[in-house]
């Protein structure tokens, strides 16, 4: 308890079997009840999203006979941002007979996740990540593969075992294709009703069951109401809540927050994944951060200068010598290939010792020089090819003559929608696929389990536990003058309406700009007592400031990008105080958070299992000046028991 | 730098449409062009001018989101890249940029330089797929694919469904962004299959959406930002060809 929260009643996953860790996720689908397959198209189910976990969700759910209705923002379908996904996806299929295994992608993503994840969960997703691959090459994704014509592996950050299949520089590419093409086939079929550029914009809730959205179509400004028995968000993630981040720029967090504000709890908002390999920024015009995948590190050698003054010479005039290749110094059995979160911080330690390269001194070289002697340029430029020529594309610098210059950015958010085994929230009939919910990753995501995390729930996971939630329905019909459908419409018609009268004199980027800044200052790579403190404050009157000066041109019953901002921007700003109340409630370093009075002597990341071992969920503060409720889901380790993550 | 660009204006798909001239000064040569047009239109609506709307979303060259011809050029003058991977350094300083949206019969616009590109979708809905639904799938390594086919088939997959390719074809035609497709699917014994009916359905598709009939000049491959070749077109007529037959 505390100046900012409230401590609520535990909670507890009941929808997980118990017994042996390796037959649950059987034992579930044995036990979960069943739609007969004429039932099925009277059903209706809402999906919001088409990234991986949306799409292949919508997909299998039209093969299985549902009626599905599919919203995104963009465009198209394929252009949801799992596109951009470089690495790889990992599946424990052993073909490199390297000692792989379903128990030790769960060991590795446990521990990967610093002890902050369900084990049920994570086993379920190491069991279904086979059938990933089976399924994606069914589809004809051209996964790399080796003269023999077998898949190609590579190991990826944080792990010794090559379990990770990739497309060249594009694996996620190339997999939401796959599921975007199995969707095109179930809209071609009539089987998916698609809904391109409409967002959605508030949860209609009746009777405590999720029962539809409100959504706006994005080129007329109409909002309408859409009703279905059962609702699915894959909205993805919230790292765009720091403005700068990897995220697309469309990427929000409205879906999910709008659920929450109507009562599905948010878990562990304050687990943030920085990630280490990204291009540093190169003014103030900077409107995103670009990712240079982490596979680089397989062969790249990071390292700063020895001694500061010479951090602004030409890398190619700094001797061997006086070159600090810090990684492979501190962490020897890892060396490059440490997880995410240590590789981040690391990069920031010696950058604040001020051995950083490049504009500002915020950033570290990533060499290919070493690998370019060993393999050759051919065999380096078909491995990374097209990562070397977007690198020179943005910066203008040649990464075969000198070495990328990278730095931390933030790319994905463990956290989101608390949701139990079934995928299902705290509201019946809510679910929640991928990014968007807190499930897999714990308190830090591994390279290349983004992908399978959400391939799993869409294809495998959700189909047979939304199948459960449904097997009770059809449910009543619900008319669209019902009070709830109303008041949902409503609220958000008044809410354009407030900010297109507002005007003010700050843009909405200016705003959102100012809230980035405080965030990654204060709830970025270190967190503190002090700064999050602080930065509760800024946020409350940065929030209200933009409530008053904001300026939104144009009408609501037009294309406005600036309105459809406005509504994200509003909302980061909620999600920003409860990640801060988030972070400071959390008092120990785990994963992604790291709370720097929360450090062993040598400045590693010190967890405090015994206070903190569990599920941050919280309740949604209504009124003004309420604060929110924390309740807490207590983690039980029985098959791998923490210990001190140790990459050394 | 200063520049002045001369864009697009258009209320909504009813309006006629005009080009409109403003002055952009002291931009980064390391801003993107779509940075550029942010601080542009930062500008513009805080002097009570409406803001230029446009598509984007990676900005990192692999949405297929942007889509503006940039001094006639889709895309604008580096190859093989997209507007969002586009900086201002190679402009120079005092240039007069024209910056205009994709120009197709099949690409009505909404907005400025937004249009619609729905027809492409509907190519890929038509035929542009592998019929494997979830949980059919045999083992992955149940059929290896020769690594030079699989390879080419990633090639041709790399199509980011920008619409440059129709953007700039005299025709409006889509013919390389559909050969892209059938190239991939018709590359893996995954898509033998229905590698007939693929392309001529799909074809169908193209025509029905109201693309031009290709002619071969060649357009569509120079802008495509993933360089995705033009041999492509003649893979897809070879494949037509011959499923066509079989039909006869």
């Amino acid at each position: 308890m505390g100046d900012f929260w409230n401590d609520g009643d535990p909670i507890a996953d009941t929808a997980a079997p118990e017994g042996p860790i390796e037959t649950r996720w059987d034992r579930r689908k044995f036990n979960a009840k069943l739609v007969n397959p004429a039932n099925r198209r009277k059903l209706t189910v809402i999906v919001v999203g088409t990234g991986l976990a949306g799409g292949s969700a919508a997909a299998t759910l039209a093969e299985a006979g549902y009626h599905v209705k599919s919203y995104c923002y963009q465009d198209s379908p394929r252009r949801a941002h799992s596109i951009a996904a470089q690495g790889g996806i990992n599946a424990a299929k052993n073909y490199r007979n390297d000692g792989d295994s379903i128990y030790r992608l769960f060991y590795d993503t446990v521990k990967g996740g610093d002890f902050r994840a369900r084990e049920s969960n994570v086993y379920r997703l190491a069991t279904v990540s086979v059938n990933i691959i089976d399924q994606c090459v069914a589809q004809g994704v051209p996964f790399a593969r080796e003269y023999g014509g077998l898949l190609d592996n590579r190991s990826f950050g944080g792990t010794q075992v090559s379990r990770t299949f990739y497309a060249r520089g594009q694996t996620g590419q190339q997999l939401l294709l796959g599921a975007y093409q199995a969707m095109e086939r179930q809209i071609g079929l009539g089987n998916i009703e698609m809904n391109s550029r409409h967002e959605m914009l508030e949860l209609i809730v009746v009777d405590g069951k999720a029962r539809g959205i409100v959504v706006r179509d994005m080129v007329t400004g109409e909002i309408t109401t859409e009703m279905a028995d059962a609702v699915v968000l894959a909205s993805g993630g919230y790292g765009n809540v720091f403005f700068l981040s990897t995220n697309a720029k469309g990427c929000n967090v409205t879906a999910s927050w709008r659920a929450h504000r109507k009562g599905a709890l948010f878990a562990n908002p304050c687990y943030t994944q920085i990630h280490p390999t990204c291009i540093p920024e190169s003014g103030t015009h900077q409107s995103k951060l670009t990712l240079m995948s982490e596979s680089l590190r397989n062969d790249g050698r990071v390292w700063v200068p020895k001694r500061a003054e010479d951090g602004q010479k030409p890398a190619n005039q700094i001797a061997e010598d006086d070159r600090d290749y810090y990684l492979e110094r501190i962490y020897p059995s890892f060396g490059n290939l440490v997880p995410r979160d240590i590789a981040s911080r690391a990069a920031k330690n010696v950058c604040d010792e001020g051995r950083g390269v490049g504009p500002g001194g915020l950033g570290v070289y990533l060499d290919f020089a070493d690998a370019i002697k060993r393999l050759g340029k051919k065999a380096v430029e078909a491995k990374y090819g097209n990562l070397f020529e977007m690198y020179q594309r943005i910066t203008g610098e040649d990464p075969y003559e000198t070495p990328m210059r990278i730095y931390p950015a933030v790319h994905y958010t463990m956290g989101g929608l608390w949701v139990d085994y079934d995928l299902q929230s705290t509201i019946p009939g809510l679910f929640v696929v991928g990014e968007a919910n807190f499930s897999d990753h714990g308190a830090n995501r591994l390279g290349a389990s983004a992908l399978m995390q959400g391939l799993g729930d869409g294809y495998f996971v959700l189909p047979t536990t939304l199948g459960n939630y449904l097997a009770a329905g059809p449910f009543e019909k619900i008319s669209p003058d019902h009070e709830q459908v109303v008041a949902a419409r409503t609220e958000v018609e008044a809410r354009i309406k407030r900010f297109l009268e507002i005007d003010g004199d700050r843009t909405v980027d200016s705003f959102h700009r100012e809230l980035g800044h405080i965030m990654w200052e204060y709830c970025g790579m270190e967190r503190t007592e002090e700064g999050l403190t602080k930065a509760i404050g800024l946020i409350r009157g940065l929030r209200d400031e933009f409530w008053l000066r904001v300026k939104v041109p144009g009408t609501g019953e037009q294309l406005n990008q600036n309105l459809e901002k406005a509504g994200r921007v509003a909302d980061f700003f909620e999600l920003a105080e409860l990640m801060c109340i988030d972070a400071l409630h959390r008092r120990e370093s785990c994963g992604g958070h790291f709370r720097g009075e929360s450090q062993t002597p040598d400045g590693e990341a010190l967890r405090h299992d015994d206070e903190f071992s569990y599920v941050a969920a919280w309740e949604y503060a209504t009124g003004e000046s309420a604060k929110p409720t924390l309740h807490k889901e207590q983690l039980e380790f029985e098959y791998v028991h923490p210990s001190t993550r140790s990459y050394k | 730098m200063d520049i002045k660009v001369r864009v697009w204006r258009q209320e909504n798909s009813s309006d006629k449409g005009r080009m409109e001239t403003y002055d952009v000064k002291d931009i980064s040569p390391d801003a993107s062009f779509l940075e550029m047009l942010d601080v542009l239109n930062e500008k513009l609506i805080l002097d009570g001018d409406d803001p230029i709307a446009f598509d984007h979303d990676c900005r990192e060259g692999i949405c297929g989101a942007c889509s503006m011809v940039i001094d006639g050029v889709a895309h604008g003058p580096e190859k093989a890249t997209t507007a969002c991977q586009l900086h201002m350094r190679h402009f120079k300083d005092g240039d007069k940029i024209d910056v205009e949206p994709w120009r197709a019969a099949a690409f009505p616009v909404i907005k400025d330089l937004v249009v619609n590109r729905g027809n492409l979708d509907k190519i890929i809905a038509a035929g542009g797929y592998i019929t494997a639904p979830t949980g059919a799938a045999p083992e992955a390594h149940a059929t290896p694919v020769p690594k030079k086919d699989a390879d080419l088939a990633f090639e041709a997959a790399t199509c980011i469904g920008c619409g440059a390719c129709v953007a700039a074809c005299p025709n409006g035609s889509a013919m390389l962004f559909t050969a892209a497709k059938v190239a991939h699917l018709g590359l893996m014994p995954q898509g033998q299959p229905e590698r007939d009916t693929r392309v001529i359905d799909m074809l169908q598709a193209q025509d029905d959406a109201g693309f031009g009939g290709c002619t071969n000049m060649g357009e569509c491959s120079q802008v495509c930002p993933k360089g995705i070749p033009l041999t492509l077109i003649g893979r897809l007529n070879s494949d037509y060809r011959k499923a066509v037959r079989k039909q006869l």
